[in-house]
C-alpha cells in the first residue's frame, strides 16, 4: 500500500529532498518498518487511566523574580548562529508571492 | 599517577584532596591517553585540550582553598548532543556540523558549578537515532574490546571513552537504550534515570517523551556520583519532576529485597552463554540475600518495541522540523524558501534520520494517526501499567540489557534488525522508569571476550535502590 508516490508525498510534507536512488531503497524499507510496527494491532486491550500519567504543568502568569530580562541581551548570541543576517534580523527568501 | 583503567571518582577525589597529584596532572594523563588511543577508537569528535587544562587549573585552585565538591577536577566526556556555551554541539549530524551552542545545558551548568573538567564531545548516532554509532555523520566509534565490533549506541563514544580509560565518567542520553546498550557492549555501568529526574534543557531533542540524560562510569558508584551532580528539578524543563518525587532507601535498608525475573521475555532470545552470564548475575544477588522470583511482564515482547518505533519517529519528525536552514545550522542556498528547506534537510540529515522523519510523518498523517500514533500512545499506557503492576510485588525487575554482545560493523544493515537491539531496553523508556546496566561478565566470540550487561529496573524515583542492587550485582 506504500507506493513510491506515497513516499514522495511524505518527503514533500516533511520538506525533505530525496534522490531517485534513495527512493528505491525507501520503497522497500518503509513498508518493512510499518509492517513491523503494525504488531501493535495484536493488542486488543484499551487503557483504563490514560489521564493519570499525562498532566498539564501550569504556572501563574507572573513575571520571573526580578522582573523580565532586559531587551536585547540575547540578540547577539542567537543571531550569531543564523546563516544569513541583515542587521538585527535573520534574512530569508521571499515567503509570500503575488499571484496576479 | 593512577591507573586510568581502574581509577574511580572516589579514589580520584581522595588523591586530589590529599594532593597526591593535581587536577591538571590527572587531566593531562587523560589527554595523553586520548592521544594514544583515540586514533583507533574514535570515541571523541573533538577534544578540548586547552579549555580542559584551564578548567583543571581552576579546579586545583578550588582544591587548594579546601573548597572541593564531589566532582571538582574530575575529567568528564560529554555526548555531542548536550550544549556547552561557545562550543560546537553537532549531534553527530552534518546539519549541525558548525553549530556553536549559545547557552549551557542545565546539566553542564551544574557540572561547571562543581568545577568538573570537560575533556571533549563524544561520538554518537546522528540525533541519537541508532544502536551502533554507525549513523554518525563523522564515522563510527570502535568497541575498545574488539575494533571490528560496534561500541553500541547511541552514546557509543561516551561508553567507549570510559571503557578505554579516555574519560573517568561520561554523560550520555538514553531514548530507548542509548546509555544502557553501549554500556553493556563496552563493559561499563550506565544509568537511564527516571524520566524527568534530570533536566533536558540544553539536550538536543530526539523524542521528547522518552529522552533522558544518563550517566556512564566504570562502576555503579561512578555513575551514581555523576547522577547526583546533575539530577534535580529545573523550571526550564516543563517535564522536570519535583524534588519530592525521589525516594531514598530510608528504613528499607536491611530488608530482603525481592527481584522479579520476567523469563518469558527473553526465554528464546539469548544464546546459551549469554543466558549463563545472566543466571550468574542472578546467583550473585541470591547469595547476597536477595529473594529471586519469576514474574510475568507483558505477553508479547515485540509489542513495546513496535510502540516505540511509532512514538519515536513521530516525535523525531516533529522535533527535527526545526532544522530548516533559517535560524542555525547548515543552510543550502536556493531560489525559493521551500527549496532552502528541502535542500538543506536533504543534504544535512543522514539515512536513518531521514527514514525516521518519513515514518514519523506517515504515522502522524491524516487518516493514519489514529491507527498508528494514537493507538501506540494507548498501548504505551498499558505497558506503563504492566510495569506498575509488576513493581507492586517486587522491588526491582532484572533482564539482560541486550540479546547478545557487541555485533560487527555492517552486521545489522536492515533497519528493523537494528531496532531489535533495543528489545529489552525500550519498554523501560516507554514506562519512564529508571534502569541501570551493570557488567555481567563476558562471552567469547571468535576468540575475543566481549562484555554483556545485566539490566536492573525499578519504579519511578527508585535510583537509590538501583544503585544498591547494582553494586551487589556488578562484576567488575
Amino acid at each position: 500500500m506504500i507506493s513510491k508516490a506515497v513516499i514522495q508525498n511524505l518527503a514533500k510534507l516533511a520538506r525533505l529532498e530525496v534522490s531517485g536512488k534513495e527512493l528505491a531503497t525507501l520503497e522497500k524499507e518503509i513498508p518493512d518498518i510499518l509492517k513491523f510496527v503494525e504488531t501493535i494491532q495484536s493488542v486488543s486491550e484499551k487503557p483504563t487511566a490514560l489521564s493519570t500519567t499525562l498532566i498539564n504543568v501550569m504556572r501563574a502568569d507572573d513575571p520571573p523574580a526580578g522582573g523580565p530580562h532586559e531587551g536585547g541581551i540575547y540578540t547577539e548570541a542567537l543571531l550569531k548562529a543564523a546563516p544569513t543576517r541583515v542587521g538585527d534580523s535573520i534574512a530569508v527568501k521571499q515567503v509570500i508571492k503575488r499571484s496576479w | 599517577m593512577p591507573d586510568l583503567k581502574t581509577i574511580t571518582i572516589k579514589r580520584a577525589r581522595k588523591s586530589l584532596d590529599a594532593k597526591e597529584y593535581s587536577a591538571l596532572e590527572l587531566t593531562d594523563s587523560y589527554l595523553e591517553e586520548i592521544r594514544k588511543q583515540d586514533d583507533k577508537i574514535h570515541a571523541y569528535l573533538e577534544v578540548w585540550e586547552k579549555t580542559a587544562r584551564e578548567e583543571a587549573k581552576n579546579a586545583d585552585k578550588t582544591i587548594e582553598r579546601g573548597e572541593s565538591q564531589p566532582l571538582t577536577g574530575i575529567p568528564i566526556a560529554v555526548k555531542d548532543n548536550i550544549l556547552i556555551e561557545g562550543r560546537v554541539a553537532s549531534a553527530a549530524s552534518k546539519i549541525l556540523e558548525n553549530y556553536t551552542a549559545s547557552y549551557d545545558a542545565t546539566v553542564i551548568k551544574k557540572l561547571k558549578e562543581q568545577g568538573a573538567v570537560f575533556l571533549g564531545r563524544t561520538n554518537m548516532d546522528e540525533f541519537a537515532l541508532g544502536a551502533s554509532t554507525e549513523n554518525s555523520a563523522f564515522g563510527p566509534t570502535k568497541n575498545p574490546n574488539d575494533l571490528s565490533r560496534v561500541p553500541g549506541g547511541t552514546s557509543g563514544g561516551s561508553a567507549a571513552a570510559v571503557a578505554s580509560g579516555m574519560a573517568l565518567v561520561a554523560l550520555g542520553s538514553d531514548t530507548g537504550g542509548s546509555v544502557r546498550q553501549p554500556s553493556a557492549f563496552c563493559g561499563v555501568a550506565g544509568l537511564k534515570p527516571t524520566y524527568g529526574s534530570v533536566s533536558r534543557f540544553g539536550l538536543i531533542a530526539a523524542a521528547s517523551s522518552l529522552d533522558q540524560i544518563g550517566t556512564i562510569g566504570k562502576t555503579v558508584a561512578d555513575a551514581q556520583a555523576l547522577f547526583n551532580a546533575i539530577r534535580g528539578h529545573d523550571e526550564k524543563d516543563s517535564t522536570s519532576l519535583p524534588e519530592s518525587s525521589r525516594s531514598d532507601l530510608g528504613n528499607s535498608k536491611g530488608r530482603t529485597f525481592r527481584i522479579g525475573v520476567p523469563r518469558s521475555l527473553f526465554a528464546n532470545a539469548l544464546a546459551k552463554d549469554s543466558s549463563e552470564r545472566f543466571e550468574q548475575s542472578l546467583e550473585t544477588l541470591r547469595v547476597k540475600g536477595y529473594e529471586i522470583v519469576d514474574i510475568d511482564l507483558f505477553a508479547n515482547p515485540q509489542v513495546p518495541l513496535a510502540v516505540y518505533y511509532i512514538i519515536n519517529p513521530a516525535e523525531v519528525s516533529t522535533n527535527l522540523a526545526r532544522f530548516d536552514g533559517i535560524r542555525y545550522g547548515l543552510s543550502i542556498k536556493a531560489e525559493t524558501i521551500e527549496e532552502v528547506y528541502s535542500k538543506t534537510r536533504g543534504a544535512g540529515f543522514g539515512p536513518e534520520t531521514r527514514r525516521r522523519i518519513l515514518v514519523g510523518t506517515f504515522v502522524l498523517s491524516s487518516g493514519y494517526a489514529d491507527a498508528y500514533y494514537r493507538r501506540a500512545r494507548e498501548v504505551r499506557e498499558l505497558i506503563r501499567a504492566d510495569f506498575a503492576r509488576a513493581l507492586e510485588s517486587v522491588d526491582a525487575i532484572v533482564t539482560p540489557t541486550t540479546p547478545g554482545p557487541a555485533f560487527k560493523f555492517g552486521e545489522k544493515s536492515d533497519p528493523v534488525a537494528m531496532y531489535f537491539e533495543d528489545i529489552f531496553t525500550v519498554p523501560v523508556s516507554l514506562a519512564g522508569v529508571p534502569a541501570i546496566s551493570v557488567p555481567s561478565g563476558t562471552v567469547v566470540r571468535e576468540g575475543v571476550s566481549l562484555p554483556i550487561g545485566f539490566q536492573i529496573i525499578g519504579t519511578h524515583g527508585s535510583e537509590e535502590l538501583l544503585f544498591a542492587v547494582g553494586k551487589d550485582a556488578e562484576r567488575v
